[in-house]
């Protein structure tokens, strides 16, 4: 029986803030912030879909700024904040994004929502009117292989309505 | 006998649109998708691929991996129980066990780039990755067919040597290419020789990948006492044990499946990869559990794409617009092992249509490419191109106006589809009408931008569906709602449809009902997820389970007002006696009783439906071109389709729209780009290039209701048709717009620029 330490090189210490709260831990130092917030943080929200930051799946925003977490290391949020699909809603309920979702149907299987939503966020949060094509390109990023896009950017419409 | 019920026009949940029962915890993160499970103990797994299209493999040395820190279990071939070569049915048809196993692991050939050869399980992800690429594999590199045509050369070698000597592969004179079926009618050959037009052509297809955005993945455990515990995202639970039972060859019984929320199949998450290899390196490793993530790469070389191909067609009209003879050959790419699914698409090749003689030749083609898997309605898109292009082609060298030679042939009650069954009543004249009846028919195509030329297309398209069996359990709660369990995967919200056909039949509103999906030892036999079936075949057992609680509900009516159970009646949810009209109680009120009348109420359903009902959708497709560029953007597209009745309108357009999209996509740019020696070339989602919501219009949608005779509430299956006339739709458009047919898919920019440059004469 081997040992269950990963081999590898030294670990690296981060202090970072995930969706509001204050974490730290170690991370090696080769570990890709995806891997960081669903293995050692233990956030399995934000998802896997290529590793190679072509799906926008694994979206999620830092310092404001939304990235591919899996293109991201781990230890490069040290100092930072994060903010994932699991920070949206609040203890009085979900946000505007998340609410139109649900009503406009915009998830099929939904492995892509978090992404998206994440990536919507990002949007509105600096821009809170777009328009269709505005939307569709700040999407571009994010693929959904089940809706055809049509119900998620109907949904982003509808949520920067009642959120404007 | 086959139950035909009447449609009734209103009800009072079918047809809205509730929330989805899952859409919280899918929107909030919460979801628990088959790659987010975490068991104690947990090791991870890597998988070995073949870097070669074809060859054989002569070593496979694993004492550097074994010997690396943090390195628990190695497994090949050698390590799954020997497989003997014969036929066994895995619930999706019959395959050689042989085969099924190689599959999962190579044994003596690799036979395409990204087979697999080798597993690992190790304390981690990166060092269970990094030891599999310490696993040295000697091979001799064969010859590989990479298409249809290097099947026929002479000197290419057998990819499998069962096939030298089929009778299949005899009558091809090719060993990589095996004669499947001749369906044949009337008289095709004296037809077309009589007919007034008649037009040819040979169409061809590269494979396309489901693209489903969550990769593959697979955790197993071995229990104390022997048995197989497996957590996975798949389109089927069920379907999983009995591939696994078959290829670890244990008892169906001591395998437990789980299906956790599974990310996107489109038909690509019906066979197994990774399971088998999960299972044997946990057992290897100790019996602690071992996941594996397949990495997305590997997802486009490793599993399932759509068979390419190539398909000869031939059609005869009369004078007056009437089809009457129609003769093909389909020659499907199967990838590695037989299974092109070429028997589908001689199912739907002639189906729109009402063709009195006729013929169809399928052979399935073995190339060094992974092996086939179903793509949403397999085998119908690629016919489809075929014959909607060629009915266009027909209706221009003839000068027929396109959709009334379309209306005039389709195929309605009582004709003959082309394999030999007669269809029920069907909805292909209906959807033909509507399509017309559009605002998108009735608009003009407008203003090109600058330079750039637009076009307008239309197609059709069938798929035939699936019944198969369905079980469905269902308990009563004291406050009136009710807990329903399911064994079918919910990939786009087939919870919610199943819940509001039980809500309908009980009288209660869709959120009264609580539906999960469970494990294997929890509810009945479930087949997969697929085929369009859920909504249709479960929501049908889960009526059949409504019904029976109702049953169970009259009675204790009956105790509380000491009345005959007889004398009860059950109607908009409420109870009473038919003889006393003082005595009536409603269906929550009465689950409020349970206790006084005989305790807990519950109530199973189960179906196993041959009969599905066939759907049909045309599709109507304006598109820009750039002829400096070939960049083509779709502006307008709309959608009709027959769905019985919808059940959850939002998510039948969900699947039109998601389905066009797909078809979109293989029209103009997915393909598996070969490079010579047989390796993709664009296995990543950057070059494979799956459009994203910039290539897309908003879609828009007509649902057609012609309900389905055999569904208590009238449904057809939703999920598959949507796909199938998306490409000649694109490509008569496309027609429409540059003045030249295009035969190849994916009609790309590339392919655009050179038919116009040949036509333009530079």
């Amino acid at each position: 029986m081997t040992t269950q330490i990963t081999p590898g090189p030294a670990r690296v210490h981060v202090r970072t803030t995930i969706n509001g709260n204050a974490h730290e831990f170690l991370v090696p130092p080769y570990m890709s912030l995806l891997d960081t917030l669903r293995e050692i943080v233990g956030l399995t929200g934000t998802k896997e879909g290529c590793l190679d930051g072509n799906c926008g799946a694994c979206t999620v925003s830092l310092d404001g700024r939304i990235v591919d977490s899996c293109l991201v290391l781990g230890a490069e949020i040290d100092g930072k904040s994060v903010e994932t699909v699991e920070g949206m809603a609040t203890p009085e309920g979900l946000h505007p994004l998340q609410q139109a979702f649900l009503e406009e149907a915009a998830l099929q299987c939904g492995i892509c929502t978090p992404g998206f939503l994440v990536a919507a966020k990002g949007l509105l949060d600096n821009e809170p009117a777009p328009d269709e094509h505005r939307i569709r390109h700040w999407l571009a990023g994010n693929l959904c292989r089940c809706t055809g896009y049509d119900k998620i950017v109907r949904a982003v419409q509808k949520a920067s309505a009642e959120m404007s | 006998m086959v139950a035909t019920f009447e449609p009734k026009s209103e009800y009072k949940v079918i047809g809205t649109r509730p929330i989805r029962h899952d859409g919280l915890d899918k929107v909030t993160g919460r979801a628990i998708y088959g790659a987010d499970i975490k068991l104690p103990s947990m090791i991870w797994g890597a998988i070995l691929r073949s870097p070669h299209a074809h060859a054989r493999i002569k070593s496979i040395d694993t004492s550097a991996a074994e010997a690396m820190d943090g390195v628990h279990a190695v497994v090949t071939n050698a390590d799954l129980p020997p497989a003997e070569n014969k036929m066994v049915d895995l619930g999706e048809g019959a395959t050689n066990l042989k085969w099924a196993v190689d599959n999962i692991l190579a044994s003596d050939k690799a036979l395409y780039a990204g087979h697999a050869v080798a597993g690992v399980a190790a304390v981690d992800r990166y060092t269970a990755e990094e030891a599999a690429r310490a696993i040295k594999v000697e091979y001799e590199v064969l010859r590989s067919a990479t298409n249809v045509d290097d099947t026929i050369d002479p000197d290419m070698p057998a990819i499998l040597e069962e096939f030298v000597d089929s009778p299949g592969a005899k009558e091809s004179g090719h060993a990589n290419h095996v004669k499947e079926f001749t369906h044949e009618f009337g008289d095709p050959d004296a037809a077309l020789s009589e007919a007034d037009h008649v037009v040819e052509g040979e169409f061809s297809l590269e494979m396309v990948h489901q693209g489903y955005i969550e990769p593959h993945n697979a955790t197993a455990v071995w229990d104390e006492d022997g048995r197989l515990k497996i957590w996975t995202s798949t389109q089927g639970a069920f379907t999983v044990r009995q591939q696994v039972a078959a290829v670890m060859q244990m008892d169906e019984s001591k395998i437990r499946v789980t299906p956790l929320e599974i990310g996107g199949g489109f038909g690509g998450k019906i066979p197994i990869y990774l399971e088998p290899v999960a299972a044997t390196l946990s057992k290897k490793a100790g019996n602690v559990p071992v996941k594996i993530i397949m990495e997305r790469r590997s997802v486009f070389e490793g599993s399932g794409p759509a068979a390419g191909g190539k398909i000869t067609l031939k059609l005869g009209a009369t004078k007056d617009g009437k089809l009457v003879a129609a003769d093909s050959v389909l020659r499907m790419e199967a990838g590695g092992y037989p299974g092109s699914l070429v028997g589908a698409s001689g199912m739907c090749i002639y189906a729109c249509y009402n063709i009195p003689n006729m013929r169809i030749v399928g052979y399935d083609v073995l190339v060094n490419k992974p092996k086939v898997a179903a793509y949403r309605a397999p085998g119908s898109p690629q016919v489809a191109f075929a014959i909607e292009t060629l009915i266009d082609d027909l209706c221009e060298q003839a000068g027929f106006d396109k959709w009334q030679f379309r209306r005039d042939n389709a195929a309605k009650e009582g004709t003959r589809r082309g394999d030999g069954p007669i269809f029920p009543r069907i909805g292909m004249e209906e959807v033909l009408d509507a399509a017309k009846d559009t605002d998108h028919w009735n608009s003009d195509i407008g203003e090109a931008s600058p330079g750039r030329l637009r076009g307008r297309g239309f197609a059709s398209g069938y798929w035939f569906n699936v019944g198969l069996q369905s079980s469905v359990n269902l308990s009563l709660n004291n406050d009136g709602t009710v807990e329903l369990v399911e064994g079918s995967t919910d990939i786009g919200g087939t919870r919610a449809s199943i819940a509001m056909q039980t809500a309908e039949t009980l009288g209660i509103s869709a959120e009264d009902i609580n539906p999960t999906v469970v494990d294997t030892d929890t509810v009945g036999f479930t087949a997969v997820t697929g085929g369009s079936r859920v909504t249709y075949a479960t929501g049908y057992a889960a009526y059949n389970a409504a019904i029976e609680m109702i049953d169970k509900l009259k009675v204790r009516a009956s105790r509380l007002w000491s009345i005959d159970e007889e004398d009860v009646q059950f109607e908009d949810g409420v109870f009473s006696s038919k003889s006393d009209s003082e005595l009536s109680i409603g269906f929550k009120d009465l689950a409020g009783k349970l206790d006084d009348t005989g305790g807990p109420v519950t109530s199973t359903g189960s179906v196993d439906l041959e009969a599905a009902g066939g759907a049909y959708g045309t599709h109507i497709c304006d598109l820009e071109v750039d002829p400096e560029t070939g960049k083509t953007d779709v502006v307008r597209y709309t959608i009709v389709q027959d769905a019985g009745r919808a059940i959850h309108p939002s998510y039948v357009e969900g699947q039109m729209q998601g389905g066009a999209a797909q078809g979109i996509g293989w029209a103009l740019n997915e393909e598996y780009y070969m490079s010579d020696d047989g390796v993709m070339s664009n296995s990543s989602y950057l070059d494979y290039r799956m459009p994203t919501s910039l290539d897309l219009p908003n879609i828009e949608t007509v649902i057609v209701e012609v309900p389905n005779p055999v569904h208590p509430y009238g449904v057809r299956g939703v999920g598959e048709v949507p796909i199938v006339p998306p490409v000649p739709a694109v490509g008569n458009a496309l027609k429409d717009a540059i003045g030249i047919r295009l035969r190849e898919t994916p009609m790309n920019a590339g392919r655009i620029v050179d038919a116009l440059d040949s036509e333009n004469g530079s």
